[in-house]
């Protein structure tokens, strides 16, 4: 008896601390994807969400029905256990309550991918020399809005590289302009990697001999961190990302900076080269 | 001598459960040899099934320390503890050996145990290749960890190419690996052909495939997988070796090899994997409830139906572990809707194990709570399982600690829960002897707190962006708490599992003395004495319903209030 009192005090605590912990990291986001400025990731999250409390809808039903018989039918001498075998029925109720669940969770699930998967078009405020593009293929631009902005990530034991348009390249620093959208085109030069900055959205396989693809459209400024997600030999936990969005004149700036500075360290090598051919 | 012993069982209980009973000599048998050389070239099934116990039992126990000096690393930010490449050793060892020599043999070693028991054989089919397979398992072992001394494996139990190609991994590790997973999946198959051949020819009279108990079906489903993947992966493996040592380009980008045909190769052998371990645990829990619900199991067709619906829909998902890889939408669809309909199947396992509870006389006996827990963590780790089957969630959560939590929900929480309520169960069986309960309800809290504190905050350390199979991590956001919760938790676990092996050994001396049917079971195992005889039965029953036991308390019951019509226990088999 004592022992079932027991039982029973550890179950209603087991289940006080399960809420508890529950409530108190629902507030902290600690039970939810990272959501950050862009369409993609937020749609995730949602979808998230939606799967995440059915998902805890049905654990808490399974869970009560099984706790509440295990009290209620806790052994008793008097009693004697009906020597049931089965219900078609209900068997048949239940089979068809689970499929209805998967079927909505499905449905939903198509509902939603085109927000995630299928590229925005670029906001009004866009990069400008992405919209500059369009009239020097002479086409009209599409209406609110204007090309995306194409960056190239490859993979490589340890860090990411990053291949603008304009030719400029920078590595583990990807810095992109704000209402764009950003298409990459993803490739490992060596192993397989996965591309990841969680509040940008999802992530992609970098896989050598295949070119994947991911996108995402920042609302905001700011600096977003990421990691190689895919496991990728001794520096896999070093090989980190960083996404940082600015404004599109900043950007700009920054491409050519970039494009210059390339320049001038292939010139560099170009010298030094010949140095070394001439001495030699 | 077993056979009798039941009905004579007013008799002195102490007597009767050592060997005793009078001697049969039969001339040409071959003598026994003494100790150890015994238990290793022993044919008996029961032997080989203790055997098995041993063996994973010790794998756990190192992929258990794997795990431990894992979580020390990771209960700080930037710790040293271990350098990257221990680190990266040290999990792909972990999982190949909780994987391939814990939980996949383990319930070979049930299945060993107990399958020839209940169906009322006297052993298994093959019981020479039997003791192969235990062998081939042991030799596996000694494969992969004798490369602890040149270099041992580093890609991860999935090995993912051109990781594991020589390129990136040129020492020999990779191919110890190899050559190991052919010694252990040999050993796999070999028995599964065993159990395959013991089940369909060898059932009691009357145990028609309806009346075969689940822990059964879950084995003979679970054998029938393994011919499948493991035979397949036998050929994956011997792709990596070529490509490795003989210039073969299976998997080599540079020469137009395809990386991505290894992870549709693996995980074609990987996913069916996860059922395969499954599946004789949700036996072993299908067979424990019952007993103490004192009820019959609820909707057994439908549990049958939904086992084979598992392992046919099991092999068909495997790809829901690439969905971040590029795939084309159709593919990612497919694998999506494969991945969701497995729910309903497990869904019907957990229901129907619910109403056997439902209207019961449940008895707290350790066995049932180690299944209770199963239901109540596996259940967690289904609904993570769907929610990792939804591909656009599945582009954040993949390859995080998301995954790692997930799958020890599943494996641990729920399979290893399971095993160990089955331990629990069938040690009286095996020794002859009663475990404590005491200790064993102290084992089953330890662990549950320990369990869900370490594998509870790792869901949140994955949504919080920390992937998996990293040695380090920095102390952003509430990563450190995450961690130090997850290391705390699992020293609290192993305490748990450590109750449990204190319990097994003590009990082994000191424990109650069991007789043949200490829980009033269902199955034909509960006929003989506990441990059984070298040939399990003196004459086999005839099975007239899915509860042979029953039947036989029943007519025992009824010959002791009516001594004038006597009534025989069981009839023999005819021949």
């Amino acid at each position: 008896m004592a022992s079932r009192l027991a039982l029973t005090l550890a179950l209603a605590g087991l289940a006080l601390a399960v809420a508890a912990v529950l409530a108190t990291v629902a507030g902290a986001d600690a039970i939810t994807p990272e959501a950050g400025p862009t369409k993609n990731a937020v749609d995730t999250d949602t979808l998230y969400k939606i799967i995440f409390y059915t998902g805890l809808a049905v654990v808490a039903l399974v869970w009560g029905v099984l706790f509440y018989s295990l009290f209620r039918f806790r052994a008793r001498r008097w009693r004697t256990a009906p020597q049931i075998f089965g219900n078609a029925s209900l068997e048949l109720g239940w089979t068809l309550g689970a499929s209805a669940i998967v079927v909505a969770i499905a449905i939903v699930t198509f509902i939603m991918l085109d927000g995630i998967k299928n590229p925005q078009r670029s906001g009004p405020s866009a990069l400008a020399a992405a919209r500059s593009q369009n009239a020097v293929l002479d086409q009209p631009p599409p209406s609110g809005g204007s090309k995306p902005l194409h960056v190239t990530v490859s993979g490589q034991q340890y860090i990411w590289r990053y291949q603008y348009p304009n030719g400029a390249v920078s590595f583990q620093q990807m810095v992109v302009p704000k209402d764009t959208t950003v298409l990459l085109d993803i490739k490992a030069n060596d192993v397989a990697h996965s591309w990841w900055i969680p509040k940008l959205g999802p992530k992609a396989d970098a896989i050598p001999g295949y070119t994947n693809h991911t996108w995402f459209k920042a609302t905001a400024t700011g600096t977003f961190a990421g990691q190689c997600a895919e496991f990728c030999g001794s520096g896999h936990a070093v090989m980190s990302a960083k996404v940082t969005v600015v404004e599109p004149s900043e950007y700009t700036s920054w491409v050519d900076t970039q494009k210059k500075l390339v320049q001038q360290a292939q010139q560099e090598v170009l010298k030094q080269r010949k140095q070394i051919q001439s001495q030699g | 001598m077993a056979t009798t012993e039941y009905a004579a069982r007013r008799l002195d209980r102490r007597r009767l459960a050592g060997a005793g009973g009078p001697e049969i000599l039969v001339p040409g048998l071959p003598q026994r040899r003494a100790g150890w050389i015994d238990w290793v070239t022993t044919t008996d099934h029961k032997k080989i099934g203790i055997l098995y116990l041993f063996t994973t039992a010790f794998f756990f126990l190192v992929g258990g320390v794997e795990a431990l000096l894992m979580r020390i690393q990771l209960g700080t930010p930037d710790n040293t503890f271990l350098d990257p490449t221990t680190y990266n050793q040290l999990f792909t060892l972990h999982g190949t050996t909780m994987i391939f020599m814990v939980v996949v043999p383990i319930a070979a070693a049930f299945g060993n145990y107990l399958v020839p028991l209940m169906i009322g054989a006297r052993d298994m089919a093959f019981p020479r290749l039997n003791m192969l397979s235990w062998w081939l398992l042991v030799m596996g072992g000694v494969v992969l960890y004798a490369s602890i001394f040149f270099s041992a494996p580093a890609a991860g139990w999935t090995a993912y190419a051109p990781l594991s190609g020589s390129t990136f991994l040129p020492g020999h590790g990779i191919d110890a690996w190899i050559l190991s997973l052919h010694l252990v999946g040999l050993s796999s198959v070999l028995a599964a052909i065993n159990f395959i051949v013991t089940i369909h020819n060898m059932r009691a009279p009357g145990m028609s495939l309806s009346r075969m108990p689940l822990f059964v079906w879950t084995i003979l489903i679970y054998s029938y997988m393994i011919v499948l993947a493991i035979s397949s992966f036998a050929a994956t493996l011997a792709m990596l070796l070529i490509d490795r040592n003989f210039h073969g380009t299976f998997f080599d980008p540079s020469q137009n090899g395809a990386p991505l045909l290894w992870q549709h190769l693996f995980w074609f052998m990987g996913h069916p994997e996860v059922y395969i371990m499954a599946l004789p645990g949700f036996g072993m829990v299908s067979e424990i409830v019952p007993v103490f619900a004192r009820k019959p199991i609820f909707g057994y067709r439908a549990i049958v139906i939904a086992t084979a619906a598992i392992a046919f829909l099991g092999m068909l998902v495997w790809a829901h572990h690439m969905f971040a890889t590029p795939l084309e939408s159709p593919v990612l669809g497919f694998f999506m809707l494969s991945s969701l309909a497995i729910a309903v199947p497990t869904g019907i396992k957990i229901f129907n194990w619910i109403a056997t509870l439902w209207r019961g006389n449940i008895e707290f006996r350790v066995p049932l709570l180690f299944c209770v827990g199963f239901i109540a963590q596996f259940v967690v780790g289904g609904a993570t399982g769907v929610m990792l089957a939804v591909f656009p969630v599945d582009w954040q959560l993949t390859d995080t600690y998301f995954v790692v939590a997930h799958m020890h929900f599943v494996l641990f929480g729920g399979i290893f829960f399971a095993i160990v309520g089955g331990f629990y169960y069938w040690f009286p069986k095996m020794s002859g002897r009663m475990m404590s309960e005491g200790l064993g309800k102290l084992s089953f809290w330890v662990m549950v707190l320990g369990f869900n504190l370490t594998f509870l905050p790792q869901h949140s350390a994955g949504l919080s962006g920390m992937p998996r199979r990293v040695f380090e991590y920095h102390a952003t956001g509430s990563l450190h708490g995450y961690n130090l919760a997850s290391t705390i938790g699992s020293f609290i676990l192993a305490l748990g599992v450590l109750i449990t092996i204190a319990n097994a050994i003590v009990s082994l001396r000191r424990g109650r003395i069991a007789g043949p049917d200490p829980w009033r079971a269902n199955t034909l195992e509960w006929f003989t004495s506990s441990p059984p005889p070298e040939h399990n039965f003196d004459a086999i029953p005839t099975v007239r319903s899915l509860e042979p036991m029953k039947d036989i308390r029943r007519r025992v019951r009824e010959r002791e209030e009516r001594p004038a019509q006597p009534a025989p226990v069981a009839e023999p088999a005819a021949g």
